[in-house]
């Protein structure tokens, strides 16, 4: 429990400071939610102690330049729809990108994810192209699923991104599937799947949790907890706030970690990793994050105060990660260049995805079935 | 030739296929230890252990999705669903995932999945235990639907499916389980593609085009108004629901000009009136009387015999409907 406990950690100050704004701005004087989230409560045997290794100042850089890469192309995503290029439900992960960062960094290739709907930087960080990832939202013929699947449906299996998905948690069984297959296999790949504090409350979620942990399936659950489901905070919506005591009483271990800080959630994610590959079975890591832009294109943010985002940026993946760089002995100079040659990169993409046709409409009536369909696989 | 019983032709096309190809495994409750409520899967745990027959909790929606996801990666699960009526149950991932999955993805990933299962009146389980599924199952683009009324159509069949890359409902019927037909011994294997009819008896007036359970009722009523009325059905067996195989019946409608749908799902929207539909638009000229179809009358399946027998479509229902039709 180290990275939430320490008093220093970015992640435990914004948390408490998200909560007395939100408790304030949006409670009654009588509520019976509790004014500030404690994370000292846990019975220390269930909760699993990690160190967080400090990692080479290259990768942190390449880290950095991914997050930044995921920013823009979402900043950018998001003009294209108010600009009418986009239509239908989309869902940015702005101020979620360190989550999917770490992880893709600490996980190998070969290994197999699954995400909600909420997934671009999933997909970017597992290392589908901005340029098709933009297109495929965009709904032109050049998109990773030609268009059919959109913002919703990230899916790239040469990345071992095995799909995003548009209901809430149907993607987490999904996981337990290609844990599964890894498992009867004899194969040593891991699968982690990503949802938020709203797919809790799922019961397809429990049945996953209650078969992961009794089959020890080589499963990474993987909560992006950004404190507000849709547009309804947890305290609304649950007696228990501290979602990983759910998992817990599955059996199974659990972490609590800040999910703005990629080196936490490396280090996190390489040792479930580690406990999947050794037969150990699943994990459940709650990364505390916060979601900085709307729950979906247009959203009218009602339910929380403008300040309460503003507070949240200081504490963001972007931030986080600057502040590491710095103390790395990486100057200004060399983060802005990054920042500017990232920005021409998302530029390209976004011309990319502009200028691919749209498909066919023959497009429209393929894919339905495999014909030619028996035979081998 | 050999004659076995419904249940052992499941079984043997599921062992045959196991041993075929290591991919294959089932996944349902109960089906492991104690070899399925129906013992459809009995020895099979014995035979291939307990990675390749597994025993899940009462857990329809994950299991359903764990099946999506190792199929994804080309395994090829056969997921058993206890009652059909459960496919209410892990209705989001059968239909807004399985279904849906390989369209999404714009083709990048295949679903080589079967889910099979008995439903259907006649044994008294009430309403959510006996309802029969197909229309609902084949509203949806992107799942195959098989729907066999013997032994030897349920082994060659289900040995197909196993082996498609999509996925595939694989309706049993309660009523067929302990029925016995031909079938050659395991060391003579066959298989039956998927989209095929088949013409059971022939005749000259009346068509009556059906599957499953609803075959042998029919078969039933055509001797009967033969004996009784001397009129002539042909009765065709659909077998698979998805794809229909409307040229066989509407050859049949060529020679009778009358055409009469049987199924134990809802009429009312169902594929009953969906292959009446098609006749109309398809092939007009071949009628000379009102295409019909009789299915499940629009109630929850009472638990009374009597109420039972009254809802469901069966014999007497056919028999009167043909001779509705053969007096126009």
């Amino acid at each position: 429990m180290k990275p939430v406990k320490d008093a220093n950690s970015a992640g435990i100050v914004a948390r408490d400071a998200l909560q007395s704004d939100s408790a304030a701005a949006a409670q009654p004087e009588e509520s019976s939610a509790p004014a500030s989230i404690t994370t000292d409560v846990l019975p220390s045997d269930a909760a699993i102690d990690f160190d967080v290794p400090a990692l080479p100042t290259e990768m942190l850089l390449e880290m950095y330049r991914k997050a930044v890469t995921i920013r823009l192309m979402e900043n950018a995503l998001l003009a294209a729809a108010e600009e009418g290029q986009i239509g239908g439900a989309m869902h940015t992960a702005i101020g979620h990108e360190a989550n999917a960062i770490g992880a893709a960094f600490a996980l190998r290739k070969g290994d197999y994810i699954t995400c909600t709907y909420r997934g671009h930087h999933h997909g970017l960080a597992w290392g589908m192209d901005p340029g098709r990832a933009i297109a495929e939202v965009m709904g032109r013929s050049d998109g990773f699923a030609k268009g059919k699947g959109g913002s919703m449906h990230f899916v790239s299996p040469e990345h071992g991104m095995m799909g995003a998905n548009g209901i809430v948690a149907a993607q987490v069984p999904h996981a337990a599937g290609l844990a599964l297959a890894s498992h009867l296999r004899g194969e040593d790949r891991v699968a982690i799947t990503f949802f938020g504090d709203g797919a809790l409350f799922q019961g397809v979620m429990h049945e996953t949790f209650n078969i992961a942990a009794k089959w020890k399936l080589p499963l990474i659950f993987y909560c992006e907890n950004n404190r507000y489901s849709e547009m309804t905070p947890i305290w609304r919506t649950s007696s228990i706030e501290d979602i990983f005591l759910f998992p817990r009483s599955y059996g199974m271990a659990t972490m609590q970690i800040d999910g703005n800080d990629v080196e936490v959630v490396h280090a996190a994610v390489s040792l479930a990793a580690e406990r999947a590959r050794a037969g150990s079975g699943p994990t459940f890591i709650e990364g505390i994050t916060y979601r900085l832009a709307g729950h979906m294109a247009g959203d009218l943010e009602t339910y929380r105060p403008p300040e309460e985002v503003e507070k949240q940026e200081a504490y963001g993946p972007l931030a986080v990660l600057r502040a590491k760089l710095k103390s790395r002995g990486v100057d200004e100079e060399s983060i802005a260049g990054i920042d500017e040659e990232v920005d021409d990169l998302v530029d390209e993409a976004v011309a990319f995805a502009e200028k691919s046709p749209w498909p066919d409409a023959a497009e429209t009536y393929r894919d339905v079935f495999v014909e030619a369909a028996t035979g081998d696989a | 030739m050999r004659r076995t019983t419904y249940i052992q032709a499941i079984n043997e096309a599921l062992r045959e296929e196991m041993q075929r190809d290591e991919d294959v495994f089932l996944i349902g409750e109960d089906i492991g230890h104690y070899g399925g409520l129906f013992r459809v899967t009995r020895n099979l745990l014995d035979e291939f252990g307990e990675k390749r027959v597994l025993d899940t909790p009462i857990s329809e929606q994950a299991f359903m999705g764990m099946a999506l996801g190792a199929a994804t990666v080309g395994m090829r699960p056969v997921v058993e669903l206890m009652y059909m009526d459960f496919t209410l149950v892990a209705a989001d991932q059968i239909f807004n995932q399985i279904a849906k999955y390989r369209y999404m993805t714009g083709g990048l990933l295949k679903v080589p999945l079967v889910i099979r299962g008995q439903q259907g009146g006649g044994k008294r389980y009430g309403s959510q235990h006996s309802q029969s599924i197909e229309s609902l199952y084949a509203h949806f683009p992107g799942i195959r639907v098989v729907a066999p009324a013997t032994p030897y159509d349920a082994k060659g069949l289900l040995k197909t499916a196993i082996r498609d890359d999509n996925p595939v409902a694989f309706l049993e019927h309660k009523m067929l389980y302990f029925t016995r037909g031909e079938a050659p011994p395991p060391d003579e294997e066959y298989l039956i593609p998927l989209g095929k009819a088949n013409v059971k008896r022939v005749g000259t007036d009346v068509t009556i085009a059906t599957f499953s359970f609803c075959l042998l009722e029919a078969l039933e009523a055509a001797e009967i108004v033969e004996e009784q009325h001397g009129i002539s059905c042909e009765v065709v067996d659909l077998r698979t629901v998805e794809p229909m195989d409307t040229e066989t019946v509407w050859e049949s409608v060529a020679k009778t000009g009358r055409l009469l749908a049987v199924h134990e799902s809802y009429a009312n929207c169902g594929v009953g009136a969906e292959l009446v539909a098609r006749a109309y638009e398809e092939a007009p000229e071949l009628l000379r009387a009102p295409a019909r179809r009789l299915g499940m009358a629009p109630v929850s399946i009472p638990v009374s015999r009597v109420l039972e027998e009254e809802a469901l479509p069966w014999k007497e229902e056919i028999v009167a409907t043909v001779l509705e039709m053969a007096r126009r």
